[in-house]
C-alpha cells in the first residue's frame, strides 16, 4: 500500500529528533523517526508508554510543550515544511488541514464552555462560517458525528455528556473544517469496548467519505490491526518496524514486534503464551500447575445483593419530606465463588461491578442482601467496623491503579509491612523484614527495590508491591479490581502470569473485576457478565465466551477489536475461535 | 432549582450563622477584661456611682436577661448606644461604614487591575522578566506591612514631593461634604456636580487605597499566576491549540475564564480580611472608617459598639459570599447543578 513515487505522500517525517529539556539535561524522546502517510491512508503508530508515539504526533502538529523541541529532521505536509513553519502559519493549518483528537475526551473539552460554542470557535477561526451561520453549522457538525438531538446538545457542557459523547464532540471539532489529516492520539483509551467500537467506526466512516488520511496512535495492537492499513511500531523513541498490517501480523520482523503481538491477549491460549521465551523467569518457564481442585463448598456466597445510592435530598425535598428513589447501582445479584476458583466479573463502566467488589470487600455497606464468607454473614458488621474483624485478613484486594493505591511517602517495604503490623499483629522489626522479603520474592520483586518510594518504581514493580501487600495476610479470597488496566501489555503479561502462579501456589480464590474479556478468558474459570446493576449471564468462561446466550454478551464480544491477521484467529467469527483457544 | 432558588437557599443558610455570631460576640464581649462602668465612672468614682452607671448600662442584670434584651433591641433594629461617643451605634456605623467600603473597594479595584494582568502575563511568559517582576511584587507586597508602606508613601508624595494632600481624612477643610447618596464621597460629589470636591476627595483617597492595594495585590497576583499556569497546561487548552484557535482566543476564552474560578475565591477572601484589617491604614491616614471605630470601642469595652461592628461585618461577609457564589454560577456551569 506504499505510495508510488510520482504521488508524493501527504505527510512525510524524515529523521525527526525531539528533545525535552529536563533538570538532568536534555532527554531525547524521539530519535531519527521516518514515516509517511499517503493520501487516504490510515497509518497506525503502536508502542508502549514512553515509546515516543505521542511526542511524534505533537511534533507534527508543532504543539510540543515548552520543554520539548525539534532538534533535527524534517516534517513535510502537502509540500509545506512544518518543522520550520512559523507559528502564524501553523495556527492556520491546525484544525483546518491537520486536526487532532485526544485521549480522555472529557478533559480535552473546555469544561465551562458549551460544546456547540467550542465547535463554532473552530469554524469561525478558519473562516468556514460567519457569525450568523456558525450556530447552524455547529449543529450540522454535531449531527454528522451522530449526536442525537444536536440542536439541544449544542448547549450542553462537557460534564453533562458521557465519555463517548464527549469524544464525538472532539471529533466534530477536529473534522469541522474537513482537514486532510486526522491525528487520533489514543482516541478510545478509557472508553468502554462498545463505545470504542462506535467511535472508531465513526472515525473510519467520516475520514473515508472525505478521503482523509488518518494517523492512529495507540498502545493497542488489536485496535491498530483492525483499523489501519499500515502500522509503525515504535520503541524507546525509535521506529523499529513498519509494514502493512497483514505483513506485520503474519511476518513480524523485529523481536519487539513479535513480543508485542505475543503479549496481546487475543491470540494466546493460556497466560503462559503471553510471555516471550526470553523473558520467562526460571519459575515462570514451567508450565502452569494443574488448577487446584475446585471444591464444591462455596467460599463466598452472595445473595440478592442491592446497593442504592441516594443523592442527598435538596432543601425543597427536605421541606416536603420526600426523597428520590435513588440510583440502584447493584440491583439484586446473586453468585458464589468456590474455594480455589477464580471468577471474572465483567461489564462496562457504570454496570455496578466495582460497587459489587467494594461491597464484597466490605468497603461499602450493602443496602440489602447477604454476603456469606465461609458460612459467616459479613453484612452483619458495618463497613467501618470490618477492619477489626478476623475476616479482614482473609479478604484482600488489589487495586486498579498501582500508583495511586500506594502511599507516595511510604517505601515498598513499608507498604507491604502495613497489613502485617495491623492485621497480623507483628511487632518484631526483623521478623517483619524477613516476611516482607519473602513476599517480595514470591511476587518477583527484587529485594533491593524494597526501600524505594513508589515514584522510583516502574508500573509493573508497583503492581507487584500492591499484590505482595494483598497476599501478605495469606487471604483466601483476593479481589482484583482491573489490576492490569493501567499497565502496558508486556507488563500485563507478566503480572497475569504472576497472578496465575500465586493462585496455584496458595490455593486462593479470585474475584477478578475487569472490562477486558480477553484477560478474563485467560485467568478465570467462570465469568459473570453484568449490565446496569444486574447479571445478564454467568457460566464457565469457555462456554460464555464461545456460546454467549445473552444479546449483550454477544455485543461485548463483537466489539473487541480483532484484526483478521492475528495468528490463530480467523477474524470476525471471534466467539468460535475463543472456544478453540480456551 | 433555578438560580433564584439557589440564592434564596444561600440566604436562608446564613441565618443560623448570623445567630451564632450574635451569641458568640455577646459572650466574648462579656468575657473581655475590664468593667465598662468602672471605666466611664472615671478615676474618682465611688462604688455607688459605678453601681449607678452599671444599672444604666444594664450590666448588673444576669447574662441571659441581658442577652434577651439585646435580641429584642436587635429585632427592632436598635444596635444600642455607644457609651464612648454617646451616639446610637447604628448611625455611627452607617456614617463610618461607607468610608471603609470606599477605601477597600478602591484599593481592590486598583489591586485587581494590576494583579490580574500581572499574574496572567507572568504565567504566559513564564521565567521571563515579567515573571520575575511578578515574583518581586508579590514578595514585597506580603512582606511590607501596610503602616510602613503607608508612611513611606506619605513621606515621599506628601512631604518630599508635595503631590498628595495631607493625610487627614476623607476631605480637606476647604470643601463641604456633598449630600450623601451612596456614602462614597467621590461618587456623591460627582452626583452633586461638585467637580472640585470630587477631585479633592479622590486625591485624599488615592494614597491610602494604594497602600492597601499593594498589600492585597500579592495573593491575587500569585493565585492568578498559579491558576493560569494550571489552565495553560490543561488538556482542553491543547485541544484549542490543536484546533488552530488564535492565541488571544486560547488565552482569554479557554485559559483565563477557567483560571478565574480560584481567583474569584481569593478575591472574596482578600476582600473580607481587608475590610476588617485596614485599621492600620485608617490610623495612618486619619480615615474615619469602621476599623478604627471598632478598635477604640474594644479598648474601652464598649459592648454595644463592638457587637454592632462584628454583626455588621458578619452581614457584609454573608452578602459578599452571596456575590462570590453568584459569580461562581455565572462562570462555572457545573456549580448550577447541585449548588
Amino acid at each position: 500500500m506504499s505510495a508510488p513515487l510520482h504521488n508524493p505522500p501527504l505527510l512525510a517525517v524524515r529523521d525527526l529528533c525531539v528533545e525535552f529539556a529536563t533538570r538532568k539535561g536534555p532527554v531525547t524522546a524521539v530519535r531519527a523517526v521516518n514515516l509517511q502517510v499517503a493520501k487516504g491512508e490510515t497509518l497506525g503508530i503502536v508502542g508502549e508508554s514512553g515509546s515516543g508515539k505521542s511526542v511524534t504526533s505533537y511534533a507534527v502538529m508543532r504543539i510540543l510543550d515548552r520543554a520539548g523541541r525539534i532538534v533535527s529532521g524534517g516534517i513535510e505536509f502537502g509540500g509545506m515544511q512544518l518543522h520550520s513553519a512559523d507559528e502564524a502559519m501553523m495556527s492556520d493549518l491546525r484544525g483546518r488541514e491537520i486536526s487532532m483528537i485526544f485521549q480522555n475526551p472529557r478533559a480535552a473539552l473546555n469544561p465551562i464552555r458549551q460544546v456547540g460554542k467550542q465547535i463554532e470557535d473552530v469554524l469561525i477561526r478558519h473562516a468556514q462560517a460567519t457569525h450568523d451561520q456558525a450556530k447552524q453549522k455547529a449543529i450540522e457538525a454535531l449531527e454528522k458525528v451522530r449526536i442525537r438531538d444536536a440542536a439541544k446538545r449544542y448547549h450542553a457542557y462537557p460534564f453533562e455528556l458521557s465519555g463517548g459523547m464527549c469524544q464525538r464532540v472532539v471529533i466534530a471539532i477536529a473534522l469541522a473544517c474537513r482537514p486532510q489529516l486526522l491525528i487520533a492520539d489514543e482516541p478510545t483509551t478509557g472508553l468502554d469496548v462498545t463505545t470504542q467500537k462506535a467511535v472508531m467506526e465513526l472515525v473510519r466512516e467520516l475520514t473515508r467519505s472525505e478521503g482523509m488520511s488518518t494517523l492512529l496512535i495507540t498502545h493497542d495492537l488489536g485496535l491498530a490491526g483492525e483499523y489501519c492499513d499500515r502500522i509503525v511500531v515504535m520503541e524507546k523513541g525509535e521506529v523499529i518496524e513498519q509494514q502493512d498490517t497483514a505483513g506485520l501480523f503474519t511476518a513480524p520482523a523485529h523481536p519487539y514486534t513479535r513480543r508485542l503481538i505475543r503479549s496481546t491477549p487475543h491470540s494466546a491460549a493460556t497466560v503462559r503464551d503471553l510471555l516471550p521465551e526470553d523473558l520467562r523467569t526460571p519459575d515462570l518457564r514451567t508450565p502452569l500447575p494443574p488448577a487446584a481442585a475446585v471444591s464444591a463448598e462455596p467460599l463466598l456466597e452472595v445473595r440478592d445483593l442491592v446497593k442504592v445510592f441516594e443523592s442527598p435530598p435538596s432543601l425543597i425535598q427536605r421541606l416536603r419530606g420526600k426523597s428520590d428513589a435513588g440510583y440502584r447501582a447493584v440491583d439484586g445479584i446473586s453468585f458464589s465463588i468456590a474455594r480455589g476458583e477464580s471468577v471474572g466479573l465483567v461489564g462496562e463502566s457504570g454496570c455496578g461491578k466495582s460497587t459489587t467488589s467494594a461491597m464484597v470487600m466490605r468497603l461499602l455497606d450493602a443496602t440489602s442482601g447477604s454476603i456469606r464468607f465461609k458460612g459467616q454473614e459479613l453484612t452483619a458488621v458495618s463497613a467501618a467496623a470490618f477492619a477489626s474483624t478476623p475476616q479482614r485478613r482473609e479478604l484482600q484486594m488489589v487495586f486498579q491503579d498501582p500508583h495511586e493505591s500506594l502511599n507516595p511517602r511510604a517505601t515498598a517495604a513499608q507498604s507491604i509491612a502495613d497489613p502485617l503490623r495491623r492485621l497480623e499483629g507483628m511487632t518484631d522489626g526483623a521478623a517483619i523484614r524477613n516476611r516482607v522479603e519473602e513476599l517480595a520474592t514470591q511476587v518477583g520483586l527484587p529485594p533491593d527495590l524494597l526501600d524505594r518510594l513508589p515514584h522510583q518504581l516502574s508500573g509493573g514493580q508497583k503492581a507487584r508491591v500492591g499484590i505482595a501487600r494483598a497476599i501478605s495476610t495469606r487471604p483466601e479470597l483476593l479481589i482484583l479490581d482491573e489490576p492490569t488496566a493501567a499497565l502496558d501489555v508486556s507488563v500485563q503479561a507478566v503480572v497475569l502470569n504472576l497472578l496465575a502462579d500465586l493462585k496455584a501456589a496458595f490455593g486462593m480464590s479470585y474475584l477478578f473485576v475487569s472490562h477486558d474479556l480477553e484477560v478474563v478468558r485467560l485467568l478465570c474459570d467462570r465469568v459473570i457478565v453484568m449490565r446496569a446493576g444486574s447479571i445478564v449471564e454467568a457460566g464457565p468462561t469457555a462456554q460464555v465466551l464461545s456460546n454467549p446466550q445473552a444479546e449483550y454478551t454477544r455485543e461485548l464480544l463483537s466489539a473487541i477489536p480483532r484484526p483478521a491477521h492475528l495468528p490463530g484467529h480467523a477474524g470476525r467469527q471471534a466467539p468460535a475461535v475463543i472456544a478453540g483457544a480456551a | 432549582m433555578g438560580s433564584l432558588g439557589l440564592i434564596l437557599a444561600r440566604v436562608l443558610q446564613a441565618v443560623p450563622t448570623l445567630f451564632g455570631i450574635v451569641v458568640v460576640t455577646f459572650l466574648l464581649t462579656r468575657a473581655l477584661p475590664g468593667d465598662p462602668a468602672a471605666y466611664f465612672a472615671g478615676a474618682a468614682a465611688t462604688p455607688e456611682s459605678i453601681a449607678e452607671i452599671r444599672a444604666q448600662l444594664g450590666t448588673d442584670q444576669p447574662l441571659p436577661l441581658q442577652f434577651v434584651r439585646y435580641l429584642k433591641d436587635l429585632g427592632s433594629g436598635n444596635l444600642g448606644q455607644s457609651v464612648s461617643t454617646g451616639q446610637p451605634v447604628a448611625s455611627e456605623l452607617l456614617r463610618r461604614l461607607p468610608a471603609s467600603l470606599e477605601l477597600t473597594l478602591t484599593a481592590l479595584l486598583i489591586s485587581v487591575s494590576v494583579a490580574i494582568p500581572l499574574g496572567v502575563l507572568a504565567a504566559v511568559r513564564q521565567d521571563t522578566w515579567i515573571d520575575q517582576l511578578c515574583r518581586f511584587v508579590v514578595t514585597a507586597g506580603v512582606s511590607l506591612p501596610t503602616f510602613f508602606t503607608g508612611l513611606l508613601l506619605v513621606y515621599v508624595f506628601y512631604f518630599l514631593l508635595g503631590w498628595a494632600p495631607a493625610p487627614l481624612g476623607r476631605l480637606d477643610m476647604l470643601h463641604i461634604t456633598p449630600p450623601p447618596v451612596t456614602g462614597f464621597l467621590v461618587i456623591d460629589s460627582l452626583i452633586a456636580r461638585e467637580w472640585s470636591t470630587a477631585w479633592s476627595a479622590l486625591k485624599q483617597l488615592l494614597l491610602p487605597s494604594i497602600t492597601l492595594a499593594l498589600f492585597t495585590l500579592a495573593p491575587i497576583a500569585r493565585m492568578t499566576r498559579a491558576s493560569m499556569l494550571q489552565a495553560l497546561a490543561s488538556e482542553y487548552l491543547r485541544t484549542a491549540r490543536a484546533a488552530g484557535l488564535s492565541s488571544s482566543r486560547v488565552l482569554m476564552v479557554y485559559a483565563f475564564r477557567n483560571a478565574l474560578l480560584p481567583v474569584v475565591t481569593t478575591l472574596g477572601m482578600v476582600f473580607s480580611f481587608t475590610l476588617g484589617a485596614n485599621v492600620l491604614v485608617e490610623k495612618v491616614f486619619a480615615w474615619p472608617g469602621i476599623g478604627s471605630f471598632a478598635i477604640e470601642a474594644l479598648v474601652v469595652s464598649d459592648y454595644a459598639a463592638v457587637q454592632g461592628f462584628v454583626l455588621s461585618m458578619a452581614v457584609l461577609f454573608v452578602l459578599l459570599n452571596l456575590v462570590i457564589d453568584t459569580l461562581y454560577t455565572l462562570i462555572d456551569p457545573r456549580v448550577r447543578i447541585d449548588g
